[in-house]
């Protein structure tokens, strides 16, 4: 029960004074970023991260936590009030929450998007506390090859996703593992892809990436097909939730919990396939699946609570292994190594009190949350009239100042204006975005503990291959890439 | 919608052109780098950006395949975007013009000017039409920004020509 203790102790920190105020901000800055339209929940933490610049690392983790779930909350708001597609995870949720708005309902949507994800980030919680420990004690085991092994995995499986396609998603995979290497060869001192220019030397900052890719990109994109006629919002008293409403929600929030879990905890998470599949579900165990599609709250209740518990899902490799697998926990992984903290197997061991302070203001963010959203819901549903052009020019205001201020140098701002440009043609050519952050944040790791495995076996490539954990891991690989072979060969036989 | 009842997206053979640019870049980048191996690095700093030149050419191979067969990547959708739409560039290039003037002029004239000009330039260029009111919410947030940032929790921000005064 060593763990139990130490998440006391993480609780004991999170309780001063003080750090309950972080924690408010945190929680109170992420809803509000979050609810506007255009800003996903990784835009959100990567916007606000200069935030937590003068933070020591314990305030700025507790801070984290609040963005991180009061970005996601925000999102569903958004996606509840105005009948237009959001980010992704959210698309399943605006199916019925938007129909039941229209139809008078927003109040109970928003009630039970809140309270679902209260429960479903607690219980998530809770299982990340159990699970995170295992996973730490079977990454400890693993050698060079291993991780390298994992890292490929992760490659693979946030480029080939189901549904898109491939050649893009290996396309933007690519292009994110070059910027990976641009700078000096941490074995050799050589420099890479620098171009001469002194200031790429130290290689391009994670964050200058993802304020550019996530940040500048979406407002230039946004800014040319702008919508010159407001969306309609929904307006919304008080959210509240009568008994039939409890009756009808309780039980799709427990299954979007357990379907939203595990998938984010898998190296192939994302929450499109939780919140899809918890959707499904809720529709074929309804009494009446007639009112699906216009507007049945299990199909609300359901999916909400299967993206937050599948955010809390992806803590788990995030921070036991290092891996990221989502946009949002690409850009928290860039903020630890902003402040020099290594995620991985070693953080449990070296910063205790870091990690389980992180793990504790988990549980108090989602508190604070549900508390606060409730009766702030009408001043949200207020900020998403805010006019078009303050809201783009605010972006592109506040990602200047955070990449500026992670160097003090301009030329971050034209590095920065050059990634936006990259986000723009990406988002024109429906590319992908998450396998180049992943690229980016995974790459120089990858190729670390690559040469690190060949350096045991003398540069034979059989060092590659390691023990039965990458074997496996391989195999996995194998047939994610060969699935559409696999698929059409089944199909016929 | 199949994908033949969808008009062909030409400019998609930029992006291969790009890819393909971008593998031959790095390959050559990474015959100029001096090959260095040791016993602590058998292979040195060479073969990963030579594998990834390799695998964007092959990309971009693969991409001009799926394009020539009527292969499409779909736009994002968003909140705020209008598909039907074209692309309106002057806004975007606007756009650029407020950005690349904030990155000349921030450590010459400091956030709290630069800033204020980024933010109204911005708002002017996505359509605001009410020009004191941006040019007061430009001021504002500059103020409030530096005062929060720079000066409360000792974020890099220049005070550039206004050191002292503020």
């Amino acid at each position: 029960m060593d763990n139990l203790r130490l998440l006391l102790d993480g609780f004991a920190n999170v309780a001063s004074p003080g750090n309950l105020l972080v924690a408010l901000i945190g929680v109170v800055a992420g809803t509000a970023v979050g609810v506007l339209p255009g800003i996903g929940p990784a835009m959100t933490v990567a916007l606000l991260l200069p935030v937590t610049y003068g933070m020591d690392p314990t305030q700025a983790f507790i801070l984290f936590a609040g963005i991180f779930y009061g970005g996601m909350y925000g999102g569903s708001t958004t996606s509840i009030l105005l009948n237009t597609p959001g980010e992704s995870s959210s698309v399943i949720t605006s199916i019925e929450g938007n129909k039941m708005a229209k139809a008078g309902r927003a109040a109970q949507a928003l009630a039970t998007a809140a309270i679902g994800s209260f429960v479903a980030g607690t219980i998530a919680t809770l299982a990340l506390v159990l699970v995170t420990p295992v996973v730490v004690r079977f990454a400890v085991s693993l050698g060079a090859p291993d991780y390298f092994a994992i890292m490929l995995l992760a490659f693979v499986a946030v480029s080939a996703t189901l549904g898109g396609s491939r050649v893009r998603g290996f396309a933007s995979l690519l292009a994110g593992l070059v910027i990976g290497t641009v700078g000096i060869d941490g074995v050799t001192g050589q420099q890479r892809l620098t171009l001469g220019i002194p200031q790429l030397a130290d290689g391009i900052d994670v964050v200058v990436v993802a304020v550019g890719i996530f940040a500048v990109g979406e407002a230039l994109w946004v800014a040319a097909h702008l919508r010159r006629k407001a969306v309609p919002v929904v307006p919304v008293g008080r959210p509240w939730m009568g008994a039939e409403d409890w009756r009808r929600s309780w039980k799709p929030w427990l299954r979007g919990t357990a379907l939203g879990f595990p998938f984010g905890a898998l190296p192939a998470g994302g929450a499109e396939i939780p919140t899809f599949l918890s959707y499904a579900t809720e529709k074929r165990l309804a009494r009446r699946p007639e009112e699906f599609g216009n507007g049945a709250i299990e199909g609300v209740a359901g999916p909400e609570a299967a993206n937050n518990a599948s955010a809390a899902g992806t803590l788990v490799p995030m921070l036991a292994i290092g891996l990221p697998t989502t946009a949002v926990s690409a850009v928290m992984l860039a903020a630890f190594e902003s402040y020099g903290i290594q995620p991985g197997p070693l953080l449990f061991e070296r910063q205790p009190t870091l990690v389980w302070t992180l793990i504790a203001s988990l549980f108090v963010g989602n508190l604070l949350l549900l508390v606060l959203n409730l009766p702030l819901a009408p001043a949200w549903a207020r900020l998403l009239r805010i006019p078009r052009p303050y809201l783009y020019a605010g972006i592109l205001f506040f990602a200047s100042m955070g990449a500026y201020a992670v160097n003090a140098q301009p030329f971050d701002l034209i590095l920065l204006l050059l990634l936006g440009l990259l986000g723009f043609g990406m988002r024109r050519f429906g590319l992908p975005v998450l396998p180049l952050i992943v690229g980016v944040i995974l790459g120089p790791r990858a190729e670390l503990q690559g040469r690190r495995s060949l350096q045991l076996s003398g540069g034979d490539l059989s060092g590659l291959l390691g023990g039965p954990v990458s074997y496996t891991i391989y195999a996995v690989i194998l047939v994610l890439l060969a699935w559409p072979l696999i698929k059409r060969f089944v199909r016929r036989g | 919608m199949s994908r033949a009842e969808q008009t062909r997206d030409r400019a998609q053979y930029g992006v291969c052109a790009v890819l393909a640019l971008t593998g031959a870049l790095v390959i050559a980048d990474a015959l100029r780098i001096t090959h260095l191996t040791s016993s602590n690095d058998p292979i040195g700093p060479r073969p990963v950006p030579m594998l990834l030149g390799a695998c964007l050419l092959a990309v971009a191979v693969a991409y001009g395949i799926d394009v020539a067969r009527g292969g499409r990547g779909e736009p994002e959708a968003g909140e705020d975007v209008d598909l039907t739409t074209r692309v309106d560039w002057r806004t975007v290039l606007l756009l650029i013009g407020a950005f690349l003037l904030n990155a000349a002029l921030i450590d010459w004239l400091g956030w709290v000017i630069s800033g204020t000009i980024l933010f109204w330039g911005s708002a002017f260029a996505l359509g605001n039409r009410h020009h004191v009111r941006g040019l007061l919410i430009a001021v504002a947030l500059a103020l409030i920004t530096f005062y929060a940032f720079a000066i409360g929790l000792g974020v890099n921000l220049p005070a550039g020509v206004l050191q002292g005064i503020l």
